[in-house]
C-alpha cells in the first residue's frame, strides 16, 4: 500500500493509523449515473432532523471543537489581499487557539494547526514560507476561480505553477456547463486533466453546487469528479449565492460513501462557505460521522473551507474555560 | 471523557437533557396524583391507587389514583352538566379556550416533553420536536374548527357526552387528538389515559385548569382497564373514541353495541412499507429508520413490513444494517439517543416472544452488533430477512423495534402484498416515478398513504384506518363528523314498532275470476346480474297492504348471502370506473324507471295500499334521488390540505369502501330501497341490498331495469327473504366492509354486535325512522360520507 499523501499533522497518533491508496483515476461509468436518485424532500427532512437526533455538551463539545479547528482550510480569497495579510493568516493557522486555552483544556500537546491555509496563486510562495516547518499545507484556488472560464490551457497552467510555488492542494472549479448541459464525458475530461496537471499534489474538485439546479445534479457532478481522480469534492468558491448546505452536504457525502463502497477509494469532503458558528461545525461533524463514519473526521478526509469559523470557535471554547462567554476582541486575529 | 479524548476520538459523551423542572413539578405534586373531575382535583373514591414507572429506569415516577365506577359516574355527570353551557358559549368562546391551551402547551412545551420521555421512555427528541409540537399544533388547528363551526358546519351540534380512552405510546398527543376536535364542536369529555402513562394527562388537565376550562368541560379520570370498561357502559355517554389495540377495538364494539353510542376505532397495524427499484435508497433507509424504529417501534402506523423490489433486496439490506450500527439505544432524556425504552415488561415479553418466534419459523434475525443498556426495559432495533407473508412476524402485529422484509417482482405484486394483512391503517411507498407512485397509492387500502416518506402527522390531516384498522378520522375537516352531527338527527321520530308479518287471511290470489289471469311472475334474488333461483328452493307469499297475496318472493338463505357477496367481489372494477360513468348509469337508472313510472306507481299501491298521490309521489321522488346520486357520482371531491410541510400536497381522497351490504327499510319498498343504494353505487361500492321483507317486489321489479340499465354485474345484488336472518349472516361476512341497517332497534344491535369479525364499518338507526320523502332526512352528504371512505395521501415534492 503507498503512503497516505495528505500528510497527517502532528495532532493525533490516531489519525496516522489508517492511511489509504490514492484515490487513482478512474473510468467513466456513465450507467452509474443513470440510476443516480437524490429524492429532495428526504434528503432535507434527514438533513433537518440529523443534528437534532444528536448534540454533543460540555466536554465532548470542547474536543469536538479543537478538532473542527484542525479540520478547517483556513482562506482568504480577497481582491484585497496582500503579503501582509496573507502571513497573519499562516500564523494563525500555526497558532489558532491561545496557548493558555489549550493548557485550560489539556490539549497542549496536540500541537494543534488548521488543516492548511487556502489562498490565490499569487500568495502560494508567501504562505509556503511563512508556514515552513509547520507541517500545514498550502492550498491554492486554481483553474479560473470561481467562474473556471478562462482558457483551458491557462488553466492548466494555473495548476502547474502553483504545485511548482509548493502547493501541496488545488481547490479547481469545474466548468458548470458540462454538469448543467449533462455533458459528463467533458467534465470528465477537464477533471481528469486538472489531477494529472496536479502530480503529487492533491485535487480538490469545486461544485459550485449553488449553480447546479438540482440534488441529483450534485450526486451525478460528484460521481464524475471522483470518477476522474478528485481526492476531495467541495461545495462551493464561496462566491455563489447559495454556498455549502447540509442538503446538499448530505447529497454529496451520500456520493462519497456509494463511490467508496463501490470502489473501496476514499475520497474526501470539503463544505465551504456560509459555514461560520461553532455551533454549524458541529452539525457537519455529526453528518461526517452519522453518514460516513468517524474516518472521515480526520483531515485528510474532511476540511472546513472557512475563514470566519475559527473566530466563534475559539469564544467558545474560552466560555468553556471560564464559563464566561468571551469577546472577540480576547482573540488574536487572523 | 476529556477534552483530549473527545477530541481523538470524536465520541459523543452524554447530553443529557435537564429533568429539573419536570421533577420539580412532580415534587410539588408530592409524586401524587387524584383525579380531575368538574374542574377540581378528587380522590378516587376507593381510595386505590398504582405506580407509573419510568421504563428506562424502572423507578417509580408517581402514584396514580385507580378509579372505579363511583368516580366514573362523578366525571361523567360534571361533563353532562357542563355540556349546555358549553355549547352556549358559543363558536368564538371555544375558540379562545381551545388556542389558550395551545398557547399553553407551548409556554410549557420542555417539562411536558420531559415528563413525556420519563412516563414512557421515549426519546426527548421524539417528544420536543414531534410530540408536544404537534399537541399544540392540534389545539391551535381545533380553535379554528370552533371558530368556524356555525359557517362551516352550520345546523350541527354536539353529540354529547364523550368517553374517551388513548393508549400509551403517545399519551399527550393522542390526548390532543382526542380532546382538540370533541371542544371545538361542543362536546364535553371524560378521558381516560393509559395506565402505563398517565402522568402527562394530568399536567394538560393543570393546563386546561390555569386556562380557566369550564368545571366539567373535560375530565380525567385515570385507571386500568376496569375503569375503561365503566366509561364505555355508561348510559350517560353519547359517544365512546378509542385508540388502541385491534383486540379492545372489538371488546368495545360488542359492548356498545346497540346502546346508541357513537364510536369511533384507530386500532393496530401491519403497514406495508414498499421500496421500488428506482427509489433513492438512502432516503429510503432514512424513511426505515422513521418507520420502524420511531418510539421504539411502538406506533400503530409503523411501516413494520418493508416490501422491496427483489433485484435491490440484497443492497437495500445491506444499507439498512450498516444504518442500525448507528442507532443509539439508551435513556430517553439524552439528546443523543435514537430508540428510548419499551414501556412495560409485558411489552418486552411480547416483543421479546414474537422475535423467537419469528427465529423458530426459519427467518434470520439480526440486530446491531452493540448491546442495550440494562438497567431499563430496552430492546434492540431488529431486521428479519427471509420473512414470508405465511410467517408470523407478517401478519402479527408487534408493536416493537423488530422489522420483517419481503420481495417483491412488479408493482401489481407488491399492491397484493401490501393488502394482504387484515390491517389498514397506514403505508409508505418510495419511488422516484410519479406515474408509479400515484398508481399504486390509490390501490392500497390504507386511510394514510406517505409517498417518499413516512410517519407525518398533522392536524389539518385525518389519520384513521381501513379494514380491522378501524374507522373515524382523527384530524382535518374529516375527523369533525366523529364529533357533531345534524341537528335534525336528534330529532327524529321513533320508529313504530314493525307489526309482524301477516298472516294471510286468505291463501289465494287477490283476484279470482274467470278473467285472463295475470301471467305469473316469478321474483328470484338478483345476483351476479342474473337473476337467480333461491338457493333452498322456496319462496314465500307478499302480501298486500290489506292481506291478500299479490306474488311470491324468493326466501334467501345464507347461502343466497355468499353467492351476492362473492357476486359482489368479482365486480370490483366499479370502484375503479369514473364517477362519469356512474353517473351515466344512475341516469339511466332513473330514465328507464321513468319509462315504467306507471307500473312502479300500481306495484307501490298495490302492496302498501297507500293514495294515489302517494304512490306517484314515492316513483317521483325515486326517479329524483336517482338524479341526485348521479349528479353527486363525480363530484363528491376529496380535498387538499393545507398541512405545514412546504412542497407538499395531502391529497384527500373518497374512496368507495368496497361491498356495501344494506338492509332496507321495511315501508316505502322502493324509495327506501333506492335511498339507500343509490348512494352506495354512486361512489364506487358494490352492493348487497336486502330489500323490505314485506314488500320486496318493489325491488324485485326493478331487475329489469337494471337489466336495461347497463348496471355491470355484481354491483347490485338483491336477496329477498328474512331481512333480519340475511341481515346477520352480512353482518357476519368479512368481505363486506360496511353495513348499513335501517330497521328495529334489535337489529341496530345486531347488526354492530356481529360486525366484530372483520370490524366492519356500521350505520344503524337505533329505533329512529326517516322520511324518505324529505330530502334533507333522506339523501345528501350524511349518505355519501356514510358511502365512502377517506384516504390521505401525502406527497412531498420538489427536484
Amino acid at each position: 500500500m503507498k503512503q497516505d499523501h495528505s500528510r497527517p499533522k502532528a495532532v493525533s497518533p490516531a489519525e496516522a493509523d489508517s492511511t489509504f491508496e490514492r484515490l487513482p483515476v478512474g473510468p467513466l461509468d456513465l450507467s452509474w449515473l443513470r440510476h443516480v436518485q437524490v429524492n429532495r424532500s428526504a434528503v432535507e427532512r434527514r438533513a433537518a432532523t440529523l443534528f437534532a437526533r444528536r448534540a454533543v455538551k460540555k466536554d465532548a463539545q470542547a474536543g469536538w471543537l479543537l478538532r473542527a479547528v484542525s479540520l478547517i482550510d483556513l482562506t482568504t480569497l480577497a481582491g484585497d489581499d496582500t503579503v501582509g495579510r496573507v502571513r497573519r493568516l499562516c500564523a494563525k493557522a500555526r497558532s489558532p487557539i491561545r496557548p493558555d486555552l489549550l493548557e485550560a483544556l489539556g490539549v497542549s500537546e496536540l500541537g494543534l494547526t488548521t488543516g492548511a491555509v487556502c489562498v490565490y496563486h499569487r500568495y502560494v510562495e508567501t504562505a509556503v514560507e511563512a508556514l515552513a516547518g509547520s507541517g500545514i499545507p498550502v492550498a491554492a484556488v486554481s483553474t479560473g476561480f470561481p467562474a473556471g472560464l478562462s482558457p483551458f490551457k491557462q488553466r492548466l497552467e494555473e495548476i502547474e505553477a502553483s504545485v511548482a510555488d509548493g502547493a501541496e492542494e488545488i481547490d479547481i472549479v469545474i466548468t458548470r456547463e458540462h454538469a448543467l448541459t449533462q455533458n459528463w464525458q467533458a467534465l470528465y475530461d477537464e477533471v481528469k486533466a486538472f489531477r494529472e496537471a496536479c502530480g503529487d499534489a492533491h485535487l480538490k474538485a469545486i461544485l459550485a453546487t449553488g449553480e447546479l439546479g438540482t440534488l441529483r445534479n450534485v450526486y451525478r457532478a460528484s460521481l464524475v469528479c471522483m470518477m476522474a481522480g478528485s481526492d476531495f469534492i467541495k461545495t462551493s468558491t464561496g462566491k455563489e449565492k447559495e454556498n455549502a448546505t447540509l442538503p446538499v452536504s448530505l447529497t454529496m457525502v451520500r456520493a462519497i460513501r456509494e463511490f467508496h463502497e463501490r470502489t473501496g477509494h476514499f475520497v474526501g469532503y470539503k463544505p465551504a462557505g456560509g459555514i461560520s458558528t461553532a455551533k454549524d461545525s458541529l452539525a457537519y461533524l455529526v453528518l461526517m460521522k452519522e453518514e460516513l463514519g468517524d474516518r472521515w473526521l480526520r483531515p485528510d478526509l474532511f476540511r472546513f473551507g472557512a475563514s470566519s469559523l475559527l473566530g466563534d470557535i475559539e469564544r467558545q471554547l474560552e466560555h468553556h474555560v471560564t464559563g464566561r462567554y468571551s469577546a472577540s476582541f480576547r482573540h488574536p486575529m487572523a | 471523557m476529556s477534552v483530549l479524548e473527545a477530541f481523538k476520538t470524536m465520541t459523543y459523551g452524554p447530553a443529557p437533557e435537564s429533568a429539573a423542572e419536570a421533577e420539580a413539578w412532580l415534587e410539588h405534586h408530592g409524586r401524587q396524583f387524584g383525579l380531575y373531575i368538574g374542574g377540581g382535583w378528587q380522590e378516587a373514591e376507593s381510595g386505590e391507587s398504582f405506580d407509573s414507572f419510568d421504563p428506562s429506569t424502572t423507578e417509580v415516577v408517581a402514584r396514580i389514583a385507580q378509579a372505579g365506577k363511583s368516580d366514573v359516574d362523578r366525571a361523567v355527570a360534571a361533563a353532562r352538566k357542563a355540556l349546555p353551557k358549553w355549547w352556549q358559549l358559543g363558536a368564538h368562546g371555544r375558540a379562545r379556550y381551545l388556542y389558550a391551551i395551545a398557547r399553553q402547551v407551548q409556554k410549557h412545551s420542555r417539562r411536558l416533553a420531559v415528563l413525556e420521555s420519563i412516563d414512557n421512555g421515549k426519546p426527548i427528541r421524539e417528544t420536543r420536536d414531534i410530540d408536544v409540537p404537534l399537541v399544540a399544533r392540534h389545539f391551535y388547528h381545533h380553535a379554528g374548527w370552533a371558530q368556524l363551526m356555525p359557517t362551516e358546519l352550520p345546523g350541527h351540534e354536539p353529540v354529547g357526552v364523550c368517553g374517551q380512552i388513548i393508549p400509551w405510546n403517545f399519551p399527550l398527543l393522542m390526548m390532543a387528538w382526542k380532546i382538540a376536535p370533541a371542544l371545538a364542536m361542543g362536546n364535553t369529555v371524560v378521558l381516560k389515559p393509559a395506565e402505563f402513562t398517565s402522568v402527562t394527562a394530568l399536567a394538560l388537565a393543570e393546563i386546561f385548569d390555569q386556562v380557566g376550562l369550564p368545571p366539567g368541560v373535560v375530565n380525567i379520570v385515570t385507571g386500568d382497564g376496569k375503569t375503561g370498561a365503566e366509561i364505555v357502559s355508561h348510559p350517560d355517554i353519547d359517544k365512546i373514541a378509542f385508540t388502541g389495540s385491534t383486540e379492545v377495538g372489538r371488546i368495545l364494539r360488542e359492548q356498545t353495541a346497540g346502546s346508541g353510542k357513537k364510536l369511533s376505532l384507530e386500532l393496530g397495524g401491519k403497514s406495508p412499507f414498499i421500496v421500488f427499484d428506482d427509489a433513492d435508497l438512502d432516503s429510503a433507509v432514512e424513511g426505515v429508520v422513521d418507520a420502524i424504529w420511531f418510539n421504539q417501534g411502538q406506533v400503530c402506523c409503523a411501516g413494520s413490513r418493508l416490501l422491496v423490489h427483489e433485484g435491490i433486496h440484497d443492497r437495500l439490506v445491506s444499507k439498512l444494517r450498516e444504518r442500525m450500527e448507528k442507532l443509539r439505544v439508551g435513556p430517553p432524556l439524552d439528546k443523543t439517543v435514537d430508540i428510548g425504552a419499551i414501556v412495560a415488561p409485558v411489552q418486552l415479553e411480547r416483543i421479546a416472544g414474537l422475535v423467537e418466534q419469528g427465529k423458530s419459523e426459519g427467518a434470520t434475525c439480526w440486530q446491531p452488533s452493540w448491546a442495550c443498556p440494562k438497567d431499563g426495559w430496552f430492546y434492540p432495533p431488529t431486521l428479519f430477512t427471509g420473512v414470508e407473508p405465511a410467517s408470523t412476524l407478517a401478519q402479527v402485529e408487534i408493536f416493537g423495534p423488530v422489522l420483517s422484509v419481503m420481495t417483491f417482482r412488479t408493482p401489481s405484486e407488491a399492491v397484493a402484498l401490501a393488502n394482504d394483512t387484515r390491517y389498514g391503517l397506514a403505508a409508505s411507498v418510495w419511488t422516484e416515478n410519479v406515474n408509479l407512485a400515484l398508481d399504486v397509492a390509490p390501490q392500497i387500502q390504507a386511510g394514510v398513504v406517505w409517498v417518499n416518506c413516512t410517519n407525518q402527522f398533522d392536524a389539518a390531516a385525518g389519520f384513521g384506518g381501513y379494514r380491522e384498522s378501524g374507522y373515524g378520522r382523527e384530524g382535518g375537516r374529516e375527523g369533525l363528523s366523529e364529533y357533531t352531527r345534524p341537528a335534525w338527527l336528534g330529532k327524529l321520530k321513533k320508529l313504530e314498532p314493525s307489526t309482524p308479518l301477516p298472516e294471510p287471511t286468505d291463501a289465494g290470489s287477490a283476484v279470482k275470476a274467470f278473467d285472463l289471469p295475470r301471467i305469473d311472475r316469478t321474483a328470484k334474488m338478483y345476483i351476479g346480474g342474473k337473476q337467480a333461483r333461491p338457493d333452498g328452493g322456496n319462496s314465500y307469499p307478499v302480501l298486500s297492504a290489506d292481506g291478500k297475496r299479490v306474488g311470491d318472493a324468493g326466501l334467501g338463505n345464507r347461502k343466497d348471502i355468499r353467492n351476492a357477496v362473492e357476486a359482489a367481489r368479482k365486480g370490483a372494477a366499479w370502484g375503479k370506473t369514473s364517477g362519469h360513468l356512474r353517473a351515466q348509469i344512475l341516469y339511466y337508472l332513473g330514465e328507464n324507471l321513468a319509462a315504467r313510472t306507471d307500473e312502479f306507481e300500481g306495484r307501490v299501491r298495490e302492496l302498501t295500499g297507500c293514495t294515489a298521490k302517494q304512490a306517484t309521489l314515492e316513483v317521483s321522488t325515486s326517479i329524483e334521488r336517482l338524479f341526485t346520486y348521479a349528479a353527486w357520482a363525480d363530484k363528491y371531491d376529496g380535498s387538499v390540505h393545507s398541512v405545514p410541510n412546504a412542497r407538499n400536497v395531502t391529497l384527500a381522497m373518497n374512496e368507495p369502501l368496497g361491498i356495501v351490504a344494506i338492509a332496507c327499510p321495511e315501508g316505502s319498498p322502493l324509495l327506501g330501497f333506492i335511498s339507500l343504494v343509490a348512494p352506495a353505487v354512486a361512489m364506487g361500492n358494490r352492493v348487497v341490498a336486502l330489500p323490505s321483507s314485506r314488500w320486496p317486489l318493489a325491488a324485485t321489479d326493478l331487475y329489469q331495469v337494471l337489466d336495461t340499465s347497463d348496471v355491470p354485474a355484481g354491483v347490485i345484488n338483491i336477496v329477498t327473504g328474512d331481512r333480519e336472518g340475511l341481515a346477520k349472516v352480512l353482518a357476519q361476512h368479512d368481505e363486506v366492509a360496511a353495513m348499513w341497517h335501517f330497521g328495529s332497534p334489535e337489529g341496530s344491535a345486531m347488526v354492530e354486535k356481529e360486525s366484530v369479525g372483520n370490524l366492519k364499518q356500521t350505520w344503524v338507526q337505533h329505533g329512529k325512522q326517516r322520511d324518505w320523502l324529505d330530502p334533507e332526512q333522506a339523501a345528501g352528504n350524511e349518505f355519501l360520507r356514510r358511502a365512502t371512505q377517506v384516504k390521505n395521501i401525502w406527497v412531498p415534492y420538489g427536484e
